[in-house]
């Protein structure tokens, strides 16, 4: 290890991380003529191996739950791969009560293997949350500044949905929405009644054939990886088109540590633990691309200490691994008697919810700020291990009565699950833990978090909503939480989400950002940011489409400010 | 190995899917081909009796009776024993040492239980006094009237919550609720007419 290999070529640009953000870097900049190096943490994946389509739970030993049954706390193993709360040998840390939780995925595609493919622009008035309400920070850019990108993403990646003209949630370019399912016509009906829009979901999922990938084919099982790649991921979508230019050169197992600097203070490449060999490597290029999640990209830029960066890279402002935030999770399940009666039918349809309920409160009176969207599910799911946990705590018993009542109440449970957006605060942050390093050297991250009062009051309207919902259908709410303490109405811990942004955020000031409006550093001006980091608030709006937007348009700068040669 | 595998069925599948071609019919017959050649890979290798690979002949005989116990063979399908329950729980708990420490400590607790009560173990109890113990331990209530039952009551909550998942993800658990799908469809034809408003 003490001998540095070099590669023998600069490559125009070192993209890190082969997700959503990383991904689109590097079909934009080798599409665009610039050759790639792509380093990803993980190995290949080979849907046609690795994904699980169409396997029933017995058709394995372990029906779905892994080996002692520890993948059903990762998403079960059919999970496309890969994925965990906690890699061995790659540790992460909590400060006291912080209890973080983060989700990784080490593999070509990252997280976009298995995400639940739901894909929301960001309205306007989310670019603009600091002039609307006075708290946290605008934007330096604007929806419609974002609006074209968005619209280049959907058009390319595919996403179906409705126009509505809601000015929270603004309509994109979609492919048709698929048929309602009887659960979420129930939740439409209620919500109808209760002036709560209930509308199509849109999701990355192809209703219609596109760019050579076919239609869906219904099998409700997108999170196990899409054989047929009828639905978004960045190892299927992104990877190959770049691949096809013949300009990116993919280096898998490579386990970044370090973003190599110059004596002008300006990126040179990157330093990187080939973890087959367990040597030191690394890459030179002209300008650097960190797309290797939220967090891990703020651990890279802290890990990048030099002389002329003593803080660690591009953090003269200190923001570097700030401003974190998950989206506010709570849950909550009604039983549906009207639903024993429906006939036995195919309830699969795509992998994830038809209809959802955006936010729909503004102007409203609400005790916090922002919103929330509520994603719907159950009812007559492929039946899985844990399904009936709930049913047997609330009817206890055995024996023949205990399986009729399996029988009567299986398919009539309703699932909400509130997605809220949090306010940045100065208690939730990262920073790398002076104690710890993984496997491989690198310094971990330490994680603190703490929600806020906004957040624990959102939850709570959360819960007062599902049960209204729930009430007016006539079902009978199930869940029950606390109304104080630890995680009070629900509240998830911070990271359970898997929507940690914020980290390395935009904005028009170098005292009180990392980034400038096209996700360029302003201390380094050849190093962006193309993941969740570079988000300056997050909206009741899942980030992926928002990560590949941002991507896309920092890509395009990218790319002429190399034609103008000033990278 | 003769024939055709799901791993073939699906690295075609994709090798259509990169080329763009014939796909619109391949996902259906894939599906079905998949299902059929794991159904043919299990049938034809060797079954045999399941050997436990955690728990003891005592204890295991235990955990049969008690799963059979908890979701039993009615007139509409097999109960868990047949749907092979106990041998999925046996194995996740050979993997897994908080189950070894639940399960295996609640059967001993178990035996405990009916050796002071009825001077046997459980399966040595008869009909009725497994009945009996069952109705002590299968509802949270009875540990507030004797809060020694609570640990017992603790473990048959895991134990019936693992049977559900044993018996709900075999083909007989699946087909008892009637679940349909797990298939390709060129479309999804969405909620069937309500029976009655």
């Amino acid at each position: 290890m003490t001998q540095v290999i070099r590669s023998p070529k600069t490559y125009d640009v070192c993209v890190i991380g082969s997700g959503a953000g990383g991904g689109m870097a590097a079909k934009i900049l080798t599409e665009g003529g610039l050759t790639v190096a792509l380093l990803e943490a993980g190995g290949p994946v080979n849907p046609a191996k690795d994904f699980q389509m169409f396997v029933w739970p017995y058709d394995v030993p372990h029906r779905g739950v892994g080996v002692g049954g520890k993948a059903a706390e990762n998403f079960g193993e059919f999970l496309a791969p890969n994925g965990a709360w906690k890699i061995d040998g790659e540790p992460y840390t909590s400060a006291p009560g912080a209890n973080f939780q983060w989700f990784r995925s080490r593999i070509v595609g990252g997280r976009t293997n298995h995400w639940g493919r739901i894909a929301l622009r960001f309205a306007p008035v989310d670019f603009r949350s600091k002039t609307h309400d006075g708290i946290g920070e605008d934007w330096p850019i604007s929806y419609d500044d974002l609006a074209p990108y968005y619209d280049k993403v959907e058009s390319y990646i595919g996403v179906f949905g409705t126009k509505e003209n809601l000015p929270g949630a603004p309509d994109g370019v979609f492919l048709p929405p698929p048929k309602p399912r009887c659960n979420e016509l129930l939740v439409k009906k209620a919500c109808d009644k209760l002036n709560i829009p209930c509308i199509p979901a849109r999701l990355a999922i192809l209703t219609k054939p596109l760019h050579g990938r076919p239609s869906c084919h219904y099998c409700a099982q997108c999170g196990r990886g899409c054989v047929t790649a009828s639905n978004f991921s960045s190892s299927q979508v992104l990877i190959p088109p770049a691949m096809q230019t013949g300009r990116l050169t993919l280096i898998t197992h490579a386990m970044a540590r370090e973003i190599l600097v110059g004596p002008d203070g300006k990126a040179t490449g990157v330093a990187y633990i080939d973890k087959a060999t367990l040597t030191k490597k690394s890459i030179s290029a002209r300008a650097v691309v960190v797309a290797a999640s939220a967090c891990e990209s703020a651990r890279l830029l802290l890990n990048s200490r030099s002389r002329v960066f003593p803080d660690g890279l591009a953090n003269s402002s200190g923001q570097v691994g700030r401003n974190l935030t998950d989206s506010v999770g709570s849950h909550g399940s009604g039983y549906f008697p009207s639903m024993e009666k429906m006939p036995p039918h195919n309830h699969d349809g795509t992998g994830g919810m038809h209809m959802y309920i955006p936010w729909w409160k503004y102007g409203g009176r609400n005790d916090f700020p922002r919103g929330y969207h509520i994603e719907l599910s159950g009812g007559r799911e492929m039946p899985q291990a844990g399904m009936f946990d709930d049913l047997c705590e609330e009817v206890e018993g055995y024996g023949a009565d205990l399986k009729a009542t399996c029988r009567k109440r299986y398919g009539t449970t309703i699932d909400f699950a509130g997605r809220g957006e949090m306010v940045p605060n100065p208690d939730t942050y990262c920073e790398i833990d002076p104690d710890v390093v993984d496997q491989w050297g690198v310094p971990v991250l330490r994680f603190h978090f703490k929600w806020g009062e906004y957040e624990l009051r959102q939850a709570k309207d959360m819960q007062e909503t599902f049960k209204a919902i729930v009430d007016t259908a006539g079902g009978e709410y199930l869940t029950r939480t606390k109304t104080e303490g630890h995680y009070p109405f629900g509240i998830q811990p911070g990271g359970k989400i898997i929507h940690e942004v914020g980290t390395a955020r935009m904005g028009a000031d170098p005292k009180t950002s990392v980034l400038n409006r096209f996700c360029q550093a302003h201390d380094v001006k050849n190093l962006f940011v193309t993941d969740g980091a570079p988000l300056v608030t997050n909206p009741d709006k899942n980030p992926t489409l928002t990560i590949m937007a941002l991507s896309w348009r920092a890509s395009e700068y990218l790319l002429d400010e190399a034609k103008k040669g000033n990278i | 190995m003769k024939g055709i595998s799901r791993r073939d069925v699906l690295r075609n599948l994709a090798i259509g899917a990169a080329g763009g071609s014939v796909l619109q019919m391949i996902p259906a017959q894939a599906a079905e081909l998949a299902h059929e050649t794991i159904q043919k890979e299990k049938a034809s290798s060797p079954a045999g009796k399941y050997s436990p690979k955690h728990f003891p002949p005592h204890q295991y005989q235990t955990l049969v009776l008690l799963c059979g116990a908890i979701l039993p063979k009615d007139e509409v399908s097999g109960g868990a024993i047949e749907a092979g329950a106990p041998e999925f729980i046996d194995l996740l708990t050979s993997e897994n040492e908080e189950y070894q420490a639940v399960l295996g400590g609640g059967l001993m607790w178990l035996d405990n239980f009916c050796t002071d009560r009825y001077e046997h173990s459980f399966v040595e109890c008869t009909p009725g006094q497994q009945k009996e113990v069952l109705e002590f331990i299968a509802y949270r209530k009875n540990a507030k009237t004797d809060p020694t039952l609570s640990q017992g009551i603790a473990f048959f909550a895991k134990l019936r919550n693992m049977t559900c998942d044993g018996f709900y993800t075999s083909k007989i658990g699946i087909e008892d609720l009637k679940y349909i799908g797990n298939m390709a469809l060129a479309e999804f034809p969405g909620c069937p007419p309500l029976p009655s408003e």
